[in-house]
């Protein structure tokens, strides 16, 4: 099992105490395979991807990715699974304002000491960045950002993606080609996905699915 | 709906209290310190005011002696009687309590045109009571204190009487100065009775001064006040740094809910009038407590200042300090124009905002590259003017350059720093490092204001310091030099001086005479000392520049020397001759360094000074003796003759004296160079605060991709030290630039002397350290609210429309 989740729970705190918003959530993914996270606005998928990214910490519950149990491990421990294992893209603003196009496409790789010239050149060609390696981020429009950002995920060759709404900025034309190369390259790749979208049509491209509702996890 | 806009603008202040401690303390700061200097220099300014408007001395033109320094009475009467109205001054030293020296002026009211002392003494002591011994005396209360007890009669305190000054009746005065018969001057009354003899048949043996060219304290003492007021523009600037930084970022944080207010309907103008009304209020606050808080800082330096002025320029101020309506008024001014430039940026912002949001809000970042652009060439151009000012002679060139060459540097530092980082993202490896370096360089116009502000502030502390630690090295290698002899003693009158010397002549080495007369020198006031050719000067005595055989000839009497103020405003050199007042022109023969002196001084023969001024006084001598024994000859001395305090000193003590006066007359500059760190080091603060927050966007994406805020905050860290070291590194030539144009030019333009640069980099290392750690300090609060920065914050990057 590549990842794990069991009874996972957590809450925010805000104006009006506190928020329940997971409450004994289970998912699994086996390596190379592509579940999609599903639910409404606001139930909680983000804050679920946020956990087992290791970005936040639940109440309560276990989180294992690649054999590591996140409770075990320190800041600076899952800040090296993040660096080592997961490829992370966001909804949007996603690069890293002070690099450009080339630079951000090779960052992971290189922190996590798996730079690949000529892999990090194919998937720029693949995704189409080659005329827009000197750019800035600011200079893209959101589309091209996404596919850098899948670009970078990819070129560090992580054993697990995951992938918050990653083509929820971007129009029907846009998501979809954006779509399109990132599930043909993790396929091709081997790499496990976990999608968050609350798009069912999306969610029908992948392998799996799960649904986020009322805090739990239901398979559907 | 303005209720409502003013909630909003309140509402961000109660959140981000930081944010406005921040502009308070920026504000309150930089008003503190303008209005602190501008107090100390209206202080000043106001006390020379007094000091001449009493002695008459700024308008009245004056009859002087054409030899000596003083005149015959009999001259005044023969005026008088030829109709010409001119009132008789006689001024001499007088001793008060513990040693204090008190400045006797003798005036006769009944013949002394009508001015403020006139009226003074209508409504104080009365007449009669003035003109007849024992008389009565008038001084300002310090003096009037030192001098209770050691004048005939009575002293009655009169505000506004220069400090140390003592006014007596002329003919009291000439008694208790044993100069009956004698005047110094004659002033002049403005208008004269039509039909006159022409004076000059009066009274041959009198020149005329013009009022101009009276000694004109304002004048000699213009650049010490341009130096404080340049220092109180340098932190005033330093401390609007940080109201920009903070008024900024306020008007950044508050663009959603301004949009949003106009979107509902509250126009532009109401909304700018609201913002402006905010600063306003801000700037009336904090600017009152900054006055406030400037009397304080002033109050706390004007003893310091006065003695400055005193120490340089023999100026005699107060050490007090009043409240002056003019200084509360320019300080609240000050603080509202500061608010206003500060936040002009934003306000502009606000006025041209448009009503949508902009569609690329981060294209700023790449824009201010454009704009660091602009502004180096900008500063360069300052950096020419500076070197084509440097080559100018006058004191304002020098001071245009000293602006000049600042300003540009500070405007060319943004623009180095980037091409700095860009070299060293050439040399290191490493993803972390890369990033490291471009986005230091992307965020360098946020910081930049308070980087030129922490290397305006590090160039004056290397510049200033340099000079002061050349000045005083070269002043106690000079004073070594001067200071040959090993005991000075003064006797109480003539006949006690001779005896002191023969008691002394079979006990010292050798007694030599320190006799001097004033009077005129090239046309300004001057000093003439006369000395006897002893090796104690023939080894010592720091020339400057000699003919050869220089002391012969001045012991043989054909020769004099002159102090390097007089040479240089009198352009002498070794070969040209000088006239002595009274005629004679005598051969100089050498140069000599005379730190401190504000006047002329020349240097001829004793016999030739007997000579040429046989009423001069014969009280002190210079003793050579075994250094060892020293202290128990001058004690010995003492009770032989009963001599009082003050009547023998010993070497050691003049020169402990003369350090400490040193010391003191640099303490202000001292002062106020840490002061202007302190300030740089909160705007780096403020800076570094106020642009955390804004920061997050270029931290979220590589926290997410694997670094620990840890290690962030340890980044933002270094950055801040990296930043501080690389403006050491511009600050450290700017600053011995500034030093040298203080030490070969301003000085030379100001003082009339020059002194040799020397290099401390003991002090630059110290100071970098300093530098350093206030940068470390600065960062080490936003870096650890970083490395404890609640994910949600940096997670809230990836989801929020911005
Ligand atoms: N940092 C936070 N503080 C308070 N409430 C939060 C925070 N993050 C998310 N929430 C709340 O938790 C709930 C789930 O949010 P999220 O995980 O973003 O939902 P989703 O991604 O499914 O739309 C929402 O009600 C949201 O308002
Ligand atoms: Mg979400």
């Amino acid at each position: 099992m590549l990842l794990a989740v069991e009874d996972l729970a957590k809450s925010h705190a805000t104006g009006e105490g506190r928020v329940e918003v997971l409450r004994g959530a289970s998912l699994a993914l086996d390596a190379g395979q592509s579940l999609a996270l599903t639910g409404e606005s606001g139930s909680g998928k983000s804050t679920l991807l946020h956990l087992v990214a290791g970005l936040d910490r639940p109440d309560s519950g276990r989180i294992r990715v690649a054999g590591q149990d996140l409770g075990g491990l320190d800041d600076a421990g899952r800040a090296r699974l993040r660096r080592e294992t997961l490829g992370l893209v966001f909804q949007q603003f996603n690069l890293i304002p002070a690099l450009d196009v080339a630079a951000n496409l090779a960052f992971q790789a290189r922190i996590a000491g798996r730079h690949d010239p000529a892999w990090c050149a194919a998937l720029a060609r693949r995704l189409g960045l080659d005329a827009l390696l000197h750019r800035w981020p600011e200079e893209l429009s959101g589309g091209q950002q996404q596919r850098v950002a899948i670009g970078r995920a990819l070129a560090a060759r992580p054993r697990l993606i995951l992938a918050d709404e990653p083509t929820g900025s971007l129009d029907e034309v846009a998501g979809e080609a954006v779509l399109d190369l990132m599930l043909g390259l993790v396929a091709e790749t081997g790499t496990a996905l976990l999608m968050v979208t609350h798009s069912l049509r999306l969610a029908g491209r992948l392998a799996g699915r799960v649904h986020l509702a009322g805090g739990r996890l239901a398979p559907c | 709906m303005l209720r409502a806009g003013v909630a909003v603008l309140a509402g961000h202040w109660r959140r981000h209290p930081l944010q406005l401690a921040m502009a308070v303390v920026g504000l309150v700061l930089a008003t503190a310190l303008w209005t602190g200097v501008q107090a100390i220099n209206v202080e000043a300014r106001a006390s020379y005011a007094r000091a001449a408007a009493l002695l008459d001395q700024d308008r009245l033109a004056r009859l002087l002696p054409r030899a000596g320094d003083r005149l015959d009475e009999a001259d005044f009467v023969r005026l008088r009687r030829a109709g010409w109205l001119v009132a008789p001054v006689i001024e001499g030293a007088g001793e008060g309590a513990d040693g204090r020296r008190l400045h006797l002026v003798g005036i006769d009211p009944l013949t002394a045109p009508p001015g403020a002392l006139t009226l003074a003494l209508a409504e104080g002591a009365t007449l009669a009571a003035f003109i007849t011994p024992p008389g009565r005396f008038l001084a300002d209360a310090a003096t009037a204190a030192a001098a209770a007890g050691q004048l005939p009669g009575p002293v009655e305190v009169v505000a506004g009487i220069a400090p140390g000054v003592v006014i007596g009746d002329v003919g009291i005065v000439q008694n208790l100065l044993g100069a009956e018969g004698e005047l110094s001057r004659l002033i002049l009354w403005p208008d004269q009775p039509a039909g006159l003899p022409d004076w000059q048949e009066v009274a041959p043996d009198l020149r005329r001064e013009s009022p101009a060219a009276a000694g004109d304290l304002s004048r000699l003492t213009a650049s010490f006040h341009l130096n404080l007021t340049a220092f109180g523009f340098l932190a005033f600037v330093v401390g609007l740094f940080i109201v920009h930084a903070a008024v900024g970022l306020a008007f950044e944080a508050r663009r959603t809910g301004f949009r949003i207010m106009r979107a509902l309907g509250l126009p532009l103008a109401a909304l700018v009038a609201l913002a402006a009304g905010e600063l306003l209020l801000l700037a009336l606050l904090a600017g009152a407590a900054g006055v406030a808080l400037g009397y304080l800082v002033a109050g706390a330096l004007m003893p310091d200042v006065a003695a400055t002025l005193a120490g340089l320029y023999g100026a005699e101020v107060a050490g007090g300090l009043a409240l002056r309506a003019e200084w509360w008024a320019g300080g609240l001014a000050m603080a509202v124009a500061g608010t206003l430039v500060a936040a002009a940026a934003g306000l502009l912002g606000l006025a041209r905002m448009p009503a949508l949001p902009a569609a690329r809000p981060r294209a700023w970042a790449r824009a201010s590259g454009r704009r660091i652009g602009a502004q180096a060439a900008a500063g360069a151009a300052g950096v020419v003017l500076a070197l084509t000012a440097t080559a100018l002679p006058g004191l304002s060139a020098a001071f245009v350059a000293v602006a000049a060459l600042l300003l540009g540097a500070a405007l060319v530092l943004p623009g180095m720093l980037a091409a700095a980082l860009a070299l060293l993202a050439g040399v290191v490896r490493g993803p972390v490092a890369g990033w490291f370096l471009a986005d230091t360089r992307q965020g360098l116009s946020g910081l930049s204001l308070a980087l030129m502000a922490l290397l305006l502030a590090l160039a004056a502390n290397i510049g200033v310091g340099t000079m002061v630690a050349s000045f005083r090295l070269t002043f106690t290698a000079w004073l070594d030099q001067r200071l040959a002899s090993e005991l000075y003693v003064t006797g109480r009158d003539e006949a006690e001086a001779e005896a002191l010397r023969a008691w002394l002549a079979p006990r010292a080495a050798a007694v030599l005479p320190i006799w001097s007369v004033e009077g005129p020198l090239a046309g300004q006031p001057g000093e003439i000392y006369g000395v006897v050719d002893h090796s104690t000067y023939r080894r010592n005595w720091p020339l400057l520049a000699a003919l050869p055989d220089a002391w012969n000839r001045v012991a043989a009497g054909e020769a004099l020397l002159v102090n390097e103020q007089l040479a240089r405003r009198a352009g002498l050199a070794p070969g040209d001759r000088l006239e002595l007042p009274g005629g004679a022109r005598l051969e100089v023969a050498g140069v000599y360094s005379d730190y401190g002196n504000p006047v002329g001084q020349a240097i001829v023969a004793a016999a030739r000074l007997s000579s040429l001024y046989p009423r001069h006084e014969r009280r002190r001598w210079a003793v050579r003796v075994a250094a060892a024994d020293a202290p128990a000859l001058a004690r010995a001395l003492a009770r032989a003759f009963d001599l009082p305090a003050g009547a023998v000193v010993l070497q050691a003590e003049v020169k402990a004296a003369s350090l400490a006066i040193f010391e003191r007359t640099f303490a202000v500059t001292a002062a106020l160079n840490l002061f202007t760190l302190g300030v740089a080091a909160v705007a780096l603060f403020a800076s570094l605060v106020t642009l955390a927050g804004l920061r997050l966007p270029q931290l979220a994406p590589v926290w997410a991709l694997g670094l620990t805020r840890a290690r962030l905050a340890r980044l933002e860290l270094a950055r801040a030290l990296m930043l501080a070291a690389l403006v050491l590194a511009a600050a450290l030539p700017l600053g011995l630039g500034l030093a040298w144009l203080l030490l070969a030019r301003v000085n030379v333009a100001a003082f009339g002397w020059r002194l040799p640069m020397h290099l401390f980099p003991a002090d630059w290392a110290r100071l970098g350290l300093l530098a350093l750690l206030a940068a470390a300090i600065a960062a080490a609060g936003p870096a650890r609210r970083l490395a404890r920065r609640p994910p949600a914050d940096l997670l809230a990057v990836f989801a929020h429309e911005r």
